[in-house]
Parts: C-alpha cells; structure tokens; sequence
C-alpha cells in the first residue's frame, strides 16, 4: 500500500520488461526504497537510525560468517582460535574488530532508534505492530550478543554464561533444572559454548526476517514525523529517492566515521580486559559486569536487595528486569494521548527529560558501576521511576495533558501555510 | 528541501556543453563509494587465504641418510605426501634412454634433480591428473608399467624419473623446490 500519488514503476527496457512479468524485484526496490515510496518531507536526522540499524545487522552477518570460517566451538580450542583470528588469519584483526564493535554500534543505533520512537510515540495507532516487532528485535539482539560475547571463552565469556544462565535458575521449583538444561551441564562447557555458537550463527537471520517484517508494516501507514501529523496530500511528502538515500547516505557517511574511529583507534575500549584471560571456571573476575548495552537492565537486575512479600529478592530482580522490556509491548496502549509528537505534548516532554531519560542514565550508570553503595540506592529510585513512568505517569497524562496546537499539515509546519505552496512543486527529484 | 521558491538552482543550471555542476559531486560521491567498497572487498577475499602459521608450516626438513637405492620414503610438505627416493643404476639409466622429446611434459633426468645427487628423485606424491596419491613408494606397491609411480584413481603412469608416460596426467609429478643443507638433509620449500 501508498499513497495514491505515489510514482508507479514503468520498466524502461528489455530487461526489466521480462523481470517485471516474471519476477518483480526492480519494482520492489522501487516501491520500497526507490522514488515510488513518497516519504514525509520533514523527516529529522532521527529518522536515520532505522538505516543505519539494517546496516549494521549486515555488517554483523558479513563479518561474522567470516569469523566463523576461522572459530572452532570447541572449550579446549575457542580461545585459541580466537587469538589465531587476530594473529595469524589476514585481515582477522580487522574482522574481530568490526565485529565486536559492531555489535556496540548496532546497539547505539537501535537505542537511539528506540528514543526516536518513544520521544515521537511512533508507536502510536496506526504503527502499533511496527513498534511490537520492533521489540521482538530487540530482544533477539540481546540475545545473540549476549551468546556472541560467550564464544571467545575468555573470563568475561564465561562467568557471563554463568550469570545470565544463573537468570533461570530463579524461577521456582523448575529454575535449577531449566539453568542444567540450557547449559547442557552444571556449568558452562562445551556443550553450552557449541549450542550458543549454534544459536549465534542462526539468530541473526531470524532477525533480519522480522526486520523484512518490520519494514513490510512500516509500509503499510509509511513513516511517521516529527510533527506527529499524518500526510494529507502529495505536498506533505518528497519520494524516498532520491531524498532519503541521500539524507541516509550521509548519516552512513557520519556512522562509517565513528565507527571505524572505534575499530582502528579504540578497538577494546568497549570491551573488559579480563576477556583477554582464558575461561577458568575455578575463579571468578572482581569485578563482572555485562557488556555496556546491558547495563540498564541489569541494574535494574540488582536493584532487588531484599525479598518482597512472598517472591524472594533473586527472582524479583530476575522477573523486574524481563518486565522492563516486555513493558513496551503495552505501550501502545499505555500511552492513550491521540497526539503523537512529543514537540506537541508540554506535560509528556517534562517527564520524558526530566524523568525518563535521567533515569535511564543513572540506570546505565550504575550497571557498570560495582554493586555497592550509592549504586544500589540510586539503581533502585531510577527503576522505580523507569516503572512508575510507563504504568502511572504515561497514562494519566495521556489523560490530564492539553496538547499545543498542531499544525494543519506537514506542508504547513514546514512552510507556515499551505497556500504558499504550489502543489507538487517540490516533489520532483532534482536532477 | 525547504527551499521552494528558488527556480533555478546551482543544481539545475547547465553549462553550454552540457556539464552540470553536480556531475562533479556524482563522480566524486561515486568514486570515494567505489574505493570505499574494494577497501571492503579486499580483507573478506583475503581472509580465506593461507593464514600465517599455514605458512609458517610450509617448509620441512628430510633426512636421506637411511634410503637404500630403489627404496622411497613418504614425507609431509604442506599437509601433501612427498616422495623421496634413491634411483637405482638401472632406473637412472631406463629415465636417461627415453628421449625428452617424445615426452608429454619434456624434462631429463637431470632438469628434475640436483647437481651431484642425480640419484636423489624428489617428487610431490600428488598425481598432477586430479590428486590422488600414487603407488609405487613403498615396497610391493605397483610401478606402474614404466617402472615408476602408478596412480590407481584414473591409471596414470610415470617413469622412474617421476614423468607422466601413460594415462589422462598433464605433466609430470611435481618437483617442489628443495636444496640440500648437507649430503644427508633437504630442505623442502
């Protein structure tokens, strides 16, 4: 589906004519990201991060079929073959690099894709099942990095294992056998490194699957924006291309920068030095923590000191820190406001500054920081704002808020009215 | 984009003979891409060349000492079996009466040895037809009908200077490269 101004796709020779006819992939393209998909013409650079996303999901796939021509999923030779990837392979230094930092800047754009969405409501009707496979994503990615990270077998990898996999271990009565079970042991060896290395090979592509989901059901509405308004005429919109592959490909060019800035310069930056060391299941780092895109959550994880009423502090902190992510598949239906646009929402943009995001940086803070005091505390006041703003805060102002007034159109929010414009001047690419 | 007004633009104006002002940014944006992407494509397609300690194993050491004329001994150069042998007079001379020219692959005796140790035959135990291992090395195997190696996979026969005689094989077995650190040690590779 588009909007009915959308450019159609006339094939322009031979080729194309039979393509078209048998299988139609120059149409898709076309249609999906090419001059047939008109876009509204107010899209902010936060609009880049969907991109940028998809581009690294295809870096971590690219690089690591590589590494894996080079691994062996075995505990006596993993770590091994990981220093053989940095020493001896050509290129293998490269290849690790990217990839480890890759997973870190797959993150960084997904997170910031993710405040895009919950600044701008892009979850709102009707792009509720965008943000809900979007969800579904994010939590694949958490998983395959969080397996990626086990397979070089350093301290980091295992304890890592361990810790996580002790999660399980707190669900009542079956937890214990659930943890023995995932593991294939009672502790981490080599049949968990071979079905995490198994798992982290498969992963990936189930993701890039609900991303085609994902960007089949954005589609369907088309993009959302800044203001929140959705199109009403062809002057609202400018096609994707060549507007958005430009305004894309610089925001790529931004990326690439960082990005490699991090893998020639700062490589480990991001990692733990104890990773360094082989996994010795006989003795535990000092200091463990998760690697830095986990950091909210699992101080959200450790926020629960002592048992509440019946549920003992372990599982709490186990079922808090899942509830902290699956709380967004209600969202939609949480936040009731009918105007999307946080620019709009005066009451909204105070908690989401103010409230939200100070307490997801002192979330992230404290994740790293060592579990000891102010940590604990402030870990604590910040998770019980992070739920408070999602189950208390977002539906009462959804309902007690009084939004400034929205402009009529995108036209118009851009241009301050829309009898200024000719229509679909602007819609033609300049050549 | 904001700009609507404007109607003739840096993009859109045209010189006489045709060249806009954005062919230049197209050619640049499209050639810092196009080097961008061989940058990429280099390390992925060399990656999956021999790493470093695969070269690193590629030369061995061989000690001839204990090979009697006519006896061979199977050794490993690059994960391949390499065969060395001593040539009997019988054998020197049969390899020294064929005439090179009537050969598949034209090489005496002496091109596929050293100076000084004619009777020393290095040879890959690879059949250069599709690389199966030859017989013929160790006792009792079949020569072949030229007395030399005969590989059983598609029936190439090679003399007793390790030349292709008979069969589908394109050119003789390979003689690696290989010196002599003393009248009893080589060195392959």
């Amino acid at each position: 589906m588009s909007f009915p101004w959308a450019r159609q796709y006339e094939p322009k020779n031979g080729l194309t004519k039979f393509l078209d006819e048998r299988l139609p992939l120059p149409r898709l393209v076309y249609n999906a990201v090419g001059a047939g998909y008109p876009v509204p013409r107010n899209l902010s650079y936060f609009w880049n991060f969907g991109v940028l996303a998809g581009f690294f999901l295809v870096v971590q796939i690219v690089t690591g079929v590589v590494l894996a021509m080079h691994y062996a999923a075995n505990a006596q030779v993993a770590f091994a073959t990981t220093e053989h990837i940095m020493r001896d392979v050509n290129w293998g230094w490269l290849m690790r690099y990217a990839h480890a930092n890759g997973a870190s800047f797959f993150f960084i754009v997904v997170y910031l894709h993710i405040f895009r969405g919950l600044f701008y409501s892009s979850y709102k009707a009707p792009r509720e099942m965008i943000w809900l496979l979007g969800v579904v994503i994010f939590l694949l990615m958490m998983a395959t990095a969080f397996m990626g990270y086990v397979l070089p077998w350093g301290q980091m990898s295992f304890w890592g294992a361990k810790v996580i996999t002790g999660l399980f271990g707190a669900i009542p009565l079956v937890g214990e056998p659930i943890q023995v079970w995932l593991l294939g042991g009672f502790a981490p060896d080599n049949a968990a490194l071979n079905r995490f290395f198994s798992l982290h090979f498969l992963l990936p592509f189930v993701i890039a699957g609900v991303v085609i989901l994902h960007i089949w059901a954005l589609h369907i509405p088309g993009s959302s924006n800044p203001t929140g308004v959705e199109v009403k005429s062809e002057s609202d919109t400018v096609p994707f291309h060549p507007y958005y592959t430009a305004k894309d490909g610089f925001g790529l060019g931004i990326a690439l920068l960082l990005y490699f800035a991090m893998v020639f310069f700062l490589p480990n930056a991001l990692g733990h030095p104890d990773n360094y060391i082989e996994a010795n299941p006989l003795s535990t780092p000092a200091h463990i923590v998760p690697e830095w895109y986990f950091w909210p959550f699992y101080a959200i994880l450790r926020a629960f000191t002592v048992d509440f009423f019946f549920v003992p502090a372990k599982l709490m902190g186990v079922i808090a820190m899942f509830a902290s992510i699956l709380l967004w598949f209600f969202l939609p239906w949480l936040d009731k406001s009918p105007v999307r646009s946080g620019h709009y929402r005066p009451l909204f943009r105070k908690f989401f500054w103010f409230g939200l995001i100070p307490a997801m940086i002192v979330l992230f803070i404290c994740g790293g920081a060592p579990a000891e005091e102010p940590y604990v505390m402030l870990s604590q006041i910040a998770t019980a704002y992070y739920f408070l703003h999602f189950l208390v805060i977002l539906p009462i102002i959804s309902s007690v808020e009084k939004p400034e007034p929205l402009p009529y159109s995108i036209t118009e929010a851009v241009l301050g009215s829309d009898k200024k414009v000719v229509k679909g001047e602007n819609t033609s690419p300049a050549v | 984009m904001a700009d609507t007004t404007a109607t003739a633009t840096p993009e859109t104006t045209t010189t006489e003979d045709g060249i806009r002002r954005r062919d230049f940014l197209d050619i640049a944006a499209v050639s810092a891409a196009g080097i961008g992407g061989l940058a990429v494509v280099y390390p992925l397609v060399s990656q999956m060349a021999p790493s470093k300690d695969v070269l690193a194993a590629s030369s061995t050491e061989v000690d001839i000492s204990a090979i009697e004329p006519g006896q061979a001994i199977k050794a490993v150069f690059r994960k391949q079996p390499l065969f060395v042998k001593r040539l009997t007079p019988a054998e020197i001379e049969a390899a020294n009466a064929t005439a090179t020219g009537s050969l598949r692959d034209p090489q005496s005796l002496a091109d596929r040895t050293k100076e000084g140790h004619e009777d020393i035959l290095v040879t890959m135990g690879v059949c250069t037809h599709l690389g199966c291992v030859p017989l013929g090395a160790a006792e009792g195997e079949v020569k072949g009908e030229f007395g030399g190696y005969f590989c059983p996979c598609h029936g190439s026969h090679y003399d007793t200077a390790g030349r292709i005689r008979k069969g589908p094989a394109p050119t003789n077995l390979e003689v690696p490269e290989y010196e002599f650190t003393s009248d009893t040690v080589i060195q392959v590779g």
